[in-house]
């Protein structure tokens, strides 16, 4: 491999950042949609020219973003051809549509509200992108409301997998502080259809269908501030992760409590182990080792920022339960910053390469699997989400 | 010929500068001024209405020749002079800070 793209999707923009193999000096571009928050971008597996991303507003909603030359430029995709004759982009690709049922032409169900009320469905934003491993036009969208999409002609129209909403739980699910956000989307490489998603304050499920029928995949969890803290659903996952040569095993970072299971969901136990809070939002695994994992701890749910003002990510190369900090470039003095549940990464290059953001808009990076980070880039607006793409 | 003025952001991923013109069927209402637009610039359909229920989203207003027109029905009529291409239709987001 050449080298990396990591993408950044902030507040006010994205940028995408550059590098050879060696990983020592980065190239910054951006920011792409100036003053639009970017929820989340991915680049495909599979063509590293192609991403998409997530462009949101609360002033004109939703759209979606395709680039086919690794981030230079980008189109709303679709309408065949990408701009008139006049040279006006012809895309149209924000048309995220609930499923109804055919007999009411209602929506399949309803959602609770915080306030305990039932509440329809409605769509507000796409909080995560997933390409197919295998093929550049198909891409999954989760969304707030809980929902996930398929696109399979690259972005352009977009289709509900209705089984999941429809769960006979669904009328149970309620939002998060944040909002009810389908925020993880995980596709077993070894299954072509087996796929993880997890949402907020529903928990995690499980389809081995390719999204026709779903299962709660949340046994093992507990969470006290529940009626029922070992529900089926109702858990607030904030991550899920799992290692490509090892997808029955997954870890998750909950709202409280590090998790792992072994049997695809079956069943989590706890691995949280001498972590200075099990409280945080991002988990991911090294690209090369399963039982090496990562997560960045924050002091609680009501403080938002690392415990003693000290940056940390925390390591464990046992799969969980021995943890240990990794400090050598991280501010380790008056540092009150957060990272959201998407903003960190690996590559797959060797040494595995580590990547995260801050709400403070600092993006770090290690090239050798956490033991030494470097800012890339400082002063961007707060940083949302982070990815990484190899390059040929 | 309408004249139609597009908030920053928008002019932005319609990729134009300055007004957008439109040919509208006389007289022009804020639905077919509003279809015209969509049907030149497909990429912001769903920007200014909803896709299926075509409500105006709510930080967007509508005003010509000094007169919000945002709360009114979709086949109000505009002005004269819009119709005309003297004064412009505008499209006008909420100032909000963050």
């Amino acid at each position: 491999m050449s080298g990396v793209r990591v993408l950044v999707g902030t507040r006010k923009g994205a940028f995408t950042l550059t590098a050879d193999g060696t990983r020592d000096r980065w190239e910054v571009s951006g920011p792409h949609f100036a003053g639009w928050e970017i929820y989340h971008l991915k680049g495909c597996a599979s063509d590293p020219n192609r991403i998409y991303a997530s462009q949101s507003s609360g002033w004109f909603g939703q759209v979606l973003q395709r680039s086919d030359d690794g981030g230079k430029t980008w189109t709303p995709p679709g309408g065949g051809v990408t701009k008139s004759p006049e040279g006006f982009p012809m895309g149209e690709s924000n048309r995220f549509v609930y499923d109804t049922s055919p007999e009411t032409g209602k929506p399949l169900t309803t959602h609770m509200w915080y306030d305990g009320t039932q509440h329809p469905w409605e769509f507000k934003r796409v909080w995560h992108l997933e390409p197919s491993l295998h093929d550049p036009d198909t891409v999954y969208a989760g969304v707030e409301d809980a929902a996930l999409f398929r696109s399979t002609d690259g972005g352009h129209t977009w289709h509900e997998l209705s089984g999941l909403r429809g769960h006979e739980s669904g009328p149970s699910w309620q939002p998060g502080a944040g909002g009810m956000g389908l925020h993880t989307i995980l596709l077993d490489p070894t299954r072509p259809n087996r796929i993880f998603v997890a949402i907020s304050a529903a928990g995690v499920f499980r389809t081995d269908d390719g999204g026709q029928t779903w299962t709660p995949a949340n046994r093992g969890l507990n969470s006290q501030f529940m009626p029922d803290p070992n529900a089926e659903v109702g858990h607030c996952v904030h991550r899920i992760a799992l290692h490509p040569s090892r997808p029955d095993t997954l870890y998750m970072q909950k709202h409280w409590d590090v998790m792992r299971t072994d049997d695809a969901g079956g069943n989590w136990r706890e691995v949280s182990g001498n972590l200075p809070s099990d409280f945080g939002f991002p988990i991911d695994v090294h690209a090369h080792e399963p039982e090496t994992v990562y997560v960045v701890p924050i002091k609680s749910d009501s403080e938002h920022y690392p415990p003693e003002g000290k940056l940390r990510v925390y390591r464990s190369k046992t799969g969980g339960g021995e943890w240990e900090p990794l400090t050598e470039g991280l501010p380790q003095r008056d540092c009150y910053v957060n990272v959201l549940r998407d903003a960190m990464c690996v590559d797959a290059l060797d040494p595995c390469g580590v990547y995260f953001g801050t709400t403070g808009g600092q993006v770090y990076g290690s090239r050798d699997g956490g033991d030494h980070w470097t800012p890339i880039v400082r002063d961007l607006p707060p940083v949302l989400s982070v990815e990484v793409q190899e390059l040929p | 010929m309408i004249r139609v003025v597009l908030p920053y952001h928008l002019r932005n991923m319609a990729m134009v500068e300055g007004d957008v013109t439109l040919d509208v069927d006389s007289p022009p209402t804020l639905r077919s001024v509003l279809d015209a637009l969509e049907d030149r610039f497909p990429v912001l359909r769903g920007t200014i209405r909803d896709h299926d229920t075509l409500r105006r989203r709510p930080f967007l207003r509508f005003f010509a020749c000094a007169k919000d027109y945002s709360l009114d029905p979709p086949e109000t009529p505009l002005p004269e002079p819009v119709a005309a291409g003297v004064e412009p239709f505008l499209i006008v987001g909420a100032i909000a800070g963050g």
